[in-house]
């Protein structure tokens, strides 16, 4: 299982790349083989204000749909139409092009809250 | 019903094979091995196997069985030989579904009948309270493992694990000694392509099960399953049927029989038929991308009132696109039909399109 180390991970399966104020989101290489088969995403509204645990966008497989929940506190300012399209991108690249949305957060220090690869693989494990 | 959850005699083998368990109707099976696309994709190409033991037999015999059946059941079973099985229904009183089934005749006077899981229980209490004293009924449902194997390359590998036997014709049954047994072999499926249902001995099914991969059938889930059925049209029990609606509403007339004499339930299915329900179940698609639609959504009619809500829905694996059943008042239920799904708030638009929403390459006349 791939749990890149420069990120941080939420409990619910995302994972933040936090590049000063601007956090990218997606969900982990363990999630995409979970939901298997992403047929759709469902991207939040530009300008959106989500806390921290807000159900932010939605994944789809065949058989369920998927909350993706805000990891952190933050507006939305860019999302990745390229998933929308391809929605396969999230189980082919979940780190790379199937990033889902980004944020720009509010307090950068909440990203202390989350766990780092060793604690995710560990969750995971 | 139980309230424990039941396996299969092949559950040991699924998670072996990796499988994602998951519960359904009570029991404990593979939801995918792999994916459910590949899995899909598998049975429209090539063969791909389920694991059905859950289902369950009953064997109904003796000088009274056709008449008794033929009361019971809503399609007509005099017109089967020895060896053809037809598609059914178990009616209430009121020509609601209780289940639906497809019986085999095994004999002149001996039949074989393949029901639903969740309905086993149900489905034999209701009809050991109609059976009269010229009718033996058994519930065989613990005795048989059961598995569907399913596409164009279906009879290949019946060749291959079955050296010597035949396949039925379509609809047929027949039957040869196996190890511990007896199997069953039943042309019929849940997928619209060429194949069959296999039935032994539970203690065998593990092997039964194991020869069909060898010879190149892949393991399929329900996920799948549920997926290739509904790009056919074929109702799921308890999503698609229920007690409250009939086979006319649910567009079966066909295997309805009205004129086969009194069975339970046909006061109503005639009354409809005469007069034409007032709501039928219709097929509807996106028209264009969107959210995949999913059993329970609300219906909207173009004007956006809500007129419904899916009984089953699925983004087709085989179209690429979101497809689904709803009960629609008669009005507006013909193929052309604009209507709305809404996924969460947001209104997808569909239309009703004619059954089914796909036409397997396979498919015997």
């Amino acid at each position: 299982m791939n749990v890149p180390q420069n990120l941080r991970y939420n409990t619910s399966h995302e994972w933040v790349l936090l590049d000063g104020d601007v956090a990218t989101i997606g969900i982990s290489d363990h999630a995409q083989e979970e939901l298997t088969d992403v047929v759709f995403v469902e991207l939040p509204p530009i300008g959106k204000t989500v806390d921290a645990g807000d159900p932010t966008a939605v994944v789809e497989s065949v058989k369920a749909a998927s909350d993706i929940y805000a990891p952190i506190a933050g507006e939305v300012v860019e999302v990745n139409n390229e998933v929308e399209a391809d929605p396969s991108l999230v189980n082919t690249d979940p780190y790379g092009k199937g990033w889902i949305f980004k944020l720009k957060v509010k307090n950068a220090a909440q990203i202390d809250t989350l766990l780092d690869a060793a604690g995710y693989e560990a969750l995971i494990g | 019903m139980s309230t424990t959850i039941q396996s299969t005699p092949l559950e040991a083998l699924h998670v072996r094979l990796g499988a994602r368990m998951v519960p359904f109707a009570g029991w404990n099976m593979p939801v995918q091995y792999t994916s459910i696309m590949d899995e899909h994709g598998a049975v429209r190409s090539s063969a791909g196997i389920f694991d059905i033991s859950h289902m369950g037999q009953f064997i109904v015999r003796g000088p009274g069985a056709l008449a008794w059946l033929n009361r019971m059941l809503a399609n007509n079973v005099a017109k089967l030989a020895p060896g053809q099985g037809q598609y059914s229904f178990l009616l209430n009183e009121s020509g609601g579904v209780i289940d639906d089934l497809i019986v085999y005749r095994t004999g002149e006077e001996s039949f074989f009948l393949v029901v639903n899981a969740s309905m086993i229980d149900e489905d034999f209490f209701w009809m050991a309270k109609h059976q009269p004293d010229d009718v033996e009924f058994s519930n065989e449902s613990a005795l048989w493992a059961g598995m569907a194997v399913q596409g164009p390359k279906s009879a290949v590998a019946f060749a291959k694990v079955c050296p010597g036997e035949e396949l039925p014709p379509r609809n047929g049954i027949s039957r040869f000694p196996v190890e511990g047994g007896e199997a069953v072999v039943c042309r019929t499926g849940y997928t619209g392509e060429d194949g069959f249902e296999f039935f032994c001995p539970a203690g065998e099914g593990e092997t039964w099960f194991q020869k069909f991969i060898d010879a190149g059938v892949k393991a399929c889930g329900l996920g799948a399953r549920d997926s290739l059925r509904l790009e056919m049209c074929y109702p799921l029990n308890g999503s698609d049927l229920s007690p409250e609606r009939t086979p006319i509403e649910a567009g079966l007339g066909f295997f309805v029989d009205l004129d086969k004499g009194d069975f339970i339930g046909r006061e109503t299915l005639a009354k409809q038929k005469a007069e034409g329900p007032a709501r039928r179940l219709v097929a509807l698609e996106y028209t264009d991308k969107g959210a995949p639609p999913r059993s329970h959504y609300p219906v909207l009619d173009a004007s956006g009132q809500v007129v419904s809500e899916l009984s089953s829905g699925v983004l087709s694996p085989s179209l690429g696109k979101g497809i689904g059943m709803a009960y629609l008042p008669a009005e507006l239920a013909k193929p052309g039909t604009d209507l709305f799904v809404d996924v969460r708030g947001r209104q997808f638009p569909a239309k009703v399109v004619k059954k089914p929403f796909y036409k397997p390459a396979t498919q015997k006349a």
